[in-house]
């Protein structure tokens, strides 16, 4: 292949790949070749180098212990990682990336553990998970379809709008009727696992986004997306 | 440990052996008539749970070998069977939920229709296989005397959590167990669990070098490799495999056995199954007897079953997480044999599908994936796209899928199923249009 290489940063997959998370990444890998695109995964482990040259960038969501071990380590590389979200990189967060990426998680106890604070947003603990198919109303991408497994109640702040609606499904947190958070080119959802394989319009923005950014121009190629389209048919058809 | 809203119930006031022969028959006459109309089979152990929440532990508790309770993710049904088959060729008489139903009140169910009206089973020992949040409520009414713990794996997420909250239901089980606890030593959430507990004798089953290459843990996923060696001494480690016979060590000595489970973590359930036996029997285990017990094994259902349709093989293979549908994609050949995968996502499937992105498909690219089926084929045919594996259809109904699969693919054939789809494969493949010989 000859195409114009991409990088794909994919953000501690030891710790963060609870949910099929990979799915993103090889949504990612895959339609930028069916773009004509040349992609590279560069994987990012607790103690590496911020992924200076990444295009773009996917993190995922974590068991509570995997996530108490990357806390630390993204918090070092925290004014990095706000450069490169204030400079336009796109990036697409789940579950608990997404909760870090936020101002703070509090525990259900009270204990208030500081989040990296690139997003405008809180994350609450609860004892009752938030579990089942959604379907979100997105004015950007239209219907964005998932599931959600959260134990997590996010509020968003001023700074931040939301990724959209949910038609069904309870979202952020269960209450406000919104789900994920849209800032700058950061997508940050409770979808998890394989929200970019049924929706390739997210993916694609993700994938246009990088490649303006690096090669200033973004040729689509023709993915056959027939059999996303049947999956998200059956997904939205599924009670909640 | 029990909640204050759970503790033990004490039998009461009135002697248990005065109303035994009531409960028992008023629990039978509920199971003759949920048969008649029909019903389900957990409707009498329901009532009985309801009447007289003393029958489980009172009658349990009379058997002179125990109760041996096997929990964990994967492989519950092979060990289980590979159990109660061990221990019946030992000479003892074997109680066990053969039903598959993991609830408590399955248990009660299957009790019913063997006890006699003075509370006494036939059996001198009971083997129960029951999920990770049944055995918790199980071990609150009866203490196991012996617990067998396979492993923590990504299953059903949507119905405990995460991976940490079913390794705390193991646990819960694994400290109410009055003798023995077995534990995989090849889990770390088994290993902390294990070296965690007292007063109880803590064994492990293991891996060798050889066998170990063919099992990767969910945290290994995606990453290779990590962390030591094993730290503790099997009881019972599974050397050698490959389909005929299985190499052991058993305390200490080797045993060669012949061994047709299919693919290699049914050998690993067995290796479990050989360290409950042991364990139950101590001194008085009669090696050949396990040998030739284990020479006359068969799968469990949808594990590993094989059919013949039209003269060709066709081989069930139940997929219910990431780790068990890797190791089946790892264990068996692919080619020369047409493959079709059914997706469901009813709750016992895990309602959630992103599982399938944790299943490296790989190995299919080569010959390809016939048919793809289940209310989620769509899903599972998306997922084999990303993986550049190529899908001949597309058919959501099971039966004309089945019909077309059988029709298209005259050799071998292989269908990967989850629960609820192989129930339904299982009944169209026993039903007559078929021709199928079991």
């Amino acid at each position: 292949m000859t195409g114009e290489p991409l990088t794909i940063a994919h953000l501690y997959p030891h710790q963060m790949n609870i949910y099929g998370d990979h799915g993103n990444v090889l949504a990612l890998q895959r339609r930028a070749q069916w773009h004509g695109y040349e992609p590279e995964v560069l994987e990012v482990h607790p103690g590496d180098p911020f992924p200076a040259r990444a295009d773009v960038i996917v993190g995922g969501g974590g068991q509570d212990s995997g996530q108490s071990k990357v806390t630390g380590d993204l918090g070092r590389h925290a004014d990095e990682y706000r450069d490169a979200v204030e400079d336009g990189t796109p990036v697409l967060l789940v579950c608990g990336m997404y909760q870090l990426f936020g101002r703070a998680f509090v525990t259900s106890e009270g204990e208030r553990l500081p989040g990296i604070g690139v997003l405008d947003l809180e994350t609450t603990g609860s004892s009752k998970r938030i579990i089942g198919n959604v379907a979100v109303e997105s004015d950007e991408f239209g219907t964005v379809i998932g599931f959600e497994n959260h134990s997590g109640r996010t509020v968003l702040g001023s700074g931040g709008r939301p990724l959209g609606h949910v038609a069904k499904g309870r979202g952020n947190n269960g209450t406000d009727g919104t789900e994920g958070v849209r800032y700058r080119n950061v997508i940050g959802t409770y979808l998890h696992g394989s929200v970019l394989p049924k929706n390739p319009r997210v993916a694609d923005f993700l994938l246009e986004t990088a490649a303006v950014r690096r090669h200033g121009s973004f040729h689509r190629g023709t993915p056959d997306d027939a059999r996303a389209d049947a999956a998200r048919r059956v997904a939205a058809s599924r009670p909640r | 440990m029990p909640t204050p809203m759970h503790r033990p119930r004490k039998a009461p006031v009135v002697k248990t052996s005065l109303l035994l022969p009531l409960v028992v028959l008023v629990g039978r006459t509920v199971r003759a008539l949920a048969r008649r109309l029909g019903g389900g089979t957990a409707i009498p152990g329901l009532v009985v749970e309801r009447l007289a929440p003393w029958f489980l532990p009172t009658v349990l508790g009379r058997l002179p070998h125990g109760v041996i309770v096997v929990s964990g993710t994967n492989g519950k049904t092979t060990t289980t069977k590979v159990t109660a088959d061990l221990l019946t060729s030992q000479g003892l008489r074997v109680f066990t939920n053969r039903t598959g139903s993991n609830f408590t009140r399955g248990v009660v169910s299957a009790m019913l229709a063997d006890v006699s009206l003075t509370g006494r089973l036939p059996a001198d020992v009971a083997v129960l296989e029951l999920d990770e949040a049944h055995g918790v409520h199980f071990a609150r009414a009866v203490r196991p005397t012996h617990t067998m713990l396979l492993n923590v794996l990504r299953d059903q997420l949507d119905r405990f959590g995460e991976i940490d909250t079913t390794a705390r239901l193991l646990e819960r089980i694994a400290r109410a167990t009055t003798t023995t606890v077995i534990a995989n030593r090849e889990d770390s959430r088994l290993v902390r669990i294990g070296e965690s507990l007292e007063g109880v004798d803590v064994r492990w089953i293991g891996l060798g070098p050889a066998t170990r290459a063919a099992f990767r843990s969910d945290d290994e996923l995606h990453g290779g490799a990590e962390g030591p060696g094993p730290a503790h001494e099997a009881d019972v480690e599974l050397l050698e495999y490959d389909g005929d016979t299985a190499r052991f060590r058993v305390g200490g000595q080797e045993l060669v056995a012949p061994l047709r489970l299919g693919p290699v973590y049914n050998a690993f359930n067995a290796a479990g199954a050989i360290a409950l036996t042991r364990a139950v029997l101590g001194e008085r285990l009669d090696i050949d007897r396990v040998r030739d017990g284990l020479a006359g094994i068969e799968p469990a259902f949808g594990r590993g079953e094989s059919f013949s349709v039209g003269g060709t093989p066709l081989e069930l293979v139940l997929v219910k997480n990431p780790a068990g549908f890797r190791m089946a994609l790892a264990a068996y050949p692919h080619a020369g044999v047409a493959t079709m995968i059914v997706i469901n996502d009813a709750d016992a499937d895990g309602r959630d599908v992103s599982w399938l992105w944790d299943v490296d498909f790989d190995e299919l690219r080569a010959t390809g994936v016939a048919l793809t089926s289940g209310v989620r084929a769509a899903d599972m045919a998306l997922r084999l796209q990303y993986d550049l594996v190529p899908v001949g259809g597309v058919e959501d109904d099971l039966e004309a899928a089945l019909r077309r699969f059988t029709a298209e693919n005259p050799g071998p054939k292989r269908i990967y199923a989850t629960y609820t789809a192989m129930l339904v494969l299982r009944r169209i493949l026993h039903g007559s249009s078929f021709g199928v010989l079991a």
